[in-house]
């Protein structure tokens, strides 16, 4: 019990990540599947930043009092992450804009259908 | 200027493709991405050279001493790759402005330049940099202009090939990204020289194996590793040609770089040995050579048939890999400078039948070989060069390929690698039969020889494959002195 407990973030990143590539994988519509993918890529910046995490650390700002400070090193590399994590949703949306107006529709299979029913 | 050279090769394509973007419509935007590009194989040949006589170059940027600062570090390896890259755009790009006016809507060719110099500012700075989570980075730079760039392509595949790409390689960006968090949660450092130092000392925790695999199974989704492999048919078959040409050549090649740079010098050279990872890579390899060459043979259209190829040469490539011994990687070096030869020729001629009659479907091509006669060369000589015949560039591959495997007897990767050449012959065969042996189809268009601008980068590959396949004291010098670097355990 003890183990579950008390690697909890770790519980949370893995079922996050889970859900995430379940909802890339299963889901037919190409809108859902980047909202798996951005809550796939999420998990990892909580992993990130729950490993940079000092116990009792404050904030890494330097202030009067504070002795202790969490790293913040994964912030600064999640920073950088989250900004690929914008940028390829923004392309993705764009090109599922495209896709609607050459295919009439974002569903998966129909738009199979239409590829193969040449 | 001299000592800069390492941080110019990534800066000049990264502060040209903006500029590029905003230029007058017409020819100026190639221009100067032509400019560009030779620059930067200019670069990169100095590197190289200098990296020769030299040894590693380590580049602080901002003046910020590694580990804490980000570091360039460059040696034979990512040298001899860097020099490929660059020599592959300046030879893309005279091919580029005939290909590019006729593929892609006027409008949108100052962006397509401007995507094309992030491409390659990506590409450049993943064989630079010194620092993993850089990698990253630079990774996510150059796929996410391929994914545009891939979009760009005439039929309204494109996109759905572009966001299927987009997907599967944001999938494999993220697993690396995962595998580098877990390293550094165990060394503390991202600069790879220094986590090399630390790692042995945490090498038993579970948290770094997992961080090893992550990285890989990333890595392999991002060169199209056999499973893995399925986003790269269609990105191949309905980018513009000028892009498949840049990313076949190019693209793959530098995730191979990635995965070596890993695997032998993050970790220690003992790690693969001692895991089963090298068995998985030979597993992964020949299963790679079978199924895409025999997947090859069945393809309609010849761009697809010579992207499941390309599938196989990474199998090939991987295989080199898996055998983790210095023949083993100079074979996997060799073969990524000479596929990089071959697959580029390959396709631009392809390029060039496209050009003329608007289509890359097998039925299309019949005869098409008589009235191309220069087009059909380049096509037979890359096409023989793919099959590995002696005197091209493709026999010496294959051939360190198999001496490293007689090394260590490992007879199935040795029937698998002549196997593959067969298979190789039966796919290249169709093609030649086809363009040359099969009656013109009659619809009423006359097809002449392609424009001069198509050809001459087209021919200025076939002879490279030529000579790169009878004088190869450049290539295979590089590739050991680049692969001793690396090292391999195994005698």
């Amino acid at each position: 019990m003890e183990f579950f407990i008390g690697h909890y973030n770790y519980w949370i990143v893995i079922i996050l990540m889970m859900v995430g590539l379940y909802t890339v994988i299963s889901r037919g519509n190409l809108v859902k599947k980047i909202i798996g993918l951005n809550i796939f890529q999420v998990s990892v910046f909580f992993l990130y930043i729950s490993m940079g995490t000092v116990e009792g650390g404050a904030a890494p700002i330097i202030a009067e009092g504070v002795k202790v400070y969490s790293n913040p090193l994964p912030h600064v590399l999640i920073l950088t992450a989250i900004v690929v994590g914008v940028a390829t949703t923004a392309l993705a949306l764009a090109l599922v804009v495209r896709i609607k107006e050459t295919y009439g529709t974002i569903e998966e299979d129909e738009i199979h259908n239409l590829d193969h029913s040449l | 200027m001299g000592n800069h050279i390492s941080l110019l090769l990534v800066v000049v394509p990264l502060i040209a493709a903006p500029l590029v973007a905003v230029l007058p419509r017409g020819r100026l935007p190639w221009a100067a991405s032509f400019a560009v590009s030779i620059a930067c194989a200019v670069f990169a040949g100095i590197q190289l050279g200098s990296v020769l006589q030299g040894g590693t170059i380590s580049y602080e940027l901002g003046g910020w001493a590694p580990p804490w600062g980000i570091e360039y570090r460059i040696d034979a390896v990512n040298a001899f790759v860097a020099l490929i890259v660059a020599v592959i755009a300046a030879l893309t790009l005279p091919y580029a402005l005939h290909s590019v006016e006729r593929e892609i809507p006027e409008e949108k060719i100052p962006t397509f330049y401007s995507a094309l110099l992030l491409c390659l500012t990506g590409l450049l700075g993943i064989t630079q940099t010194g620092d993993i989570f850089n990698v990253f980075v630079f990774l996510e730079i150059s796929s996410l202009s391929s994914y545009a760039l891939i979009s760009l392509g005439k039929s309204r595949q494109a996109f759905t090939s572009s966001y299927q790409y987009l997907i599967m390689g944001t999938i494999g960006a993220t697993f690396y990204l995962i595998g580098v968090g877990l390293l550094y949660s165990q060394t503390g450092t991202l600069n790879m020289q220094d986590m090399a130092n630390i790692l042995p000392s945490v090498l038993h925790l579970n948290t770094v194996v997992t961080g090893f695999t992550f990285i890989m199974v990333g890595i392999a989704l991002k060169l199209a590793l056999f499973p893995l492999h399925l986003w790269l048919p269609n990105a191949y078959t309905y980018a513009p040609t000028v892009v498949t040409v840049f990313l076949a050549a190019t693209a793959t090649k530098v995730a191979v770089y990635v995965m070596l740079r890993i695997l032998f010098t993050v970790f220690p050279q003992t790690f693969t040995i001692t895991t089963p990872a090298d068995e998985l890579f030979i597993l992964a390899g020949m299963a790679g050579v079978l199924s895409a060459s025999v997947y090859a043979i069945y393809q309609k259209n010849i761009k697809r048939l010579l992207a499941y190829s390309s599938v196989a040469q990474i199998g090939y490539m991987v295989l080199g890999i898996g055998f983790a011994t210095t023949t083993g990687l100079t074979a996997t070096l060799i073969h990524l400078f000479n596929h990089a030869l071959m697959k580029g020729a390959l396709f631009m001629a392809i390029g060039a039948i496209i050009y003329r009659i608007d289509s890359c479907r097998l039925d299309q091509i019949h005869g098409l070989g008589r009235a191309m006669p220069w087009t059909f060369g380049a096509i037979v000589i890359g096409g023989l060069s793919l099959v590995g015949v002696p005197g091209t560039a493709g026999f010496i591959s294959k051939w360190y390929l198999v001496t490293a495997a007689l090394e260590q007897s490992a007879w199935i990767p040795v029937a698998v690698i002549l196997i593959g050449s067969l298979l190789a012959v039966v796919y290249v065969g169709k093609l030649i039969e086809a363009l040359y042996f099969k009656p013109v189809t009659d619809n009423g268009k006359v097809v002449t020889e392609a424009p001069l601008m198509l050809l001459v980068p087209t021919w200025g590959l076939v002879l490279a494959n030529i000579y790169f396949g009878l004088d190869t004291d450049l290539t295979v010098g590089v590739a050991e002195q680049a692969a001793a670097i690396l090292g391999g355990m195994k005698p």
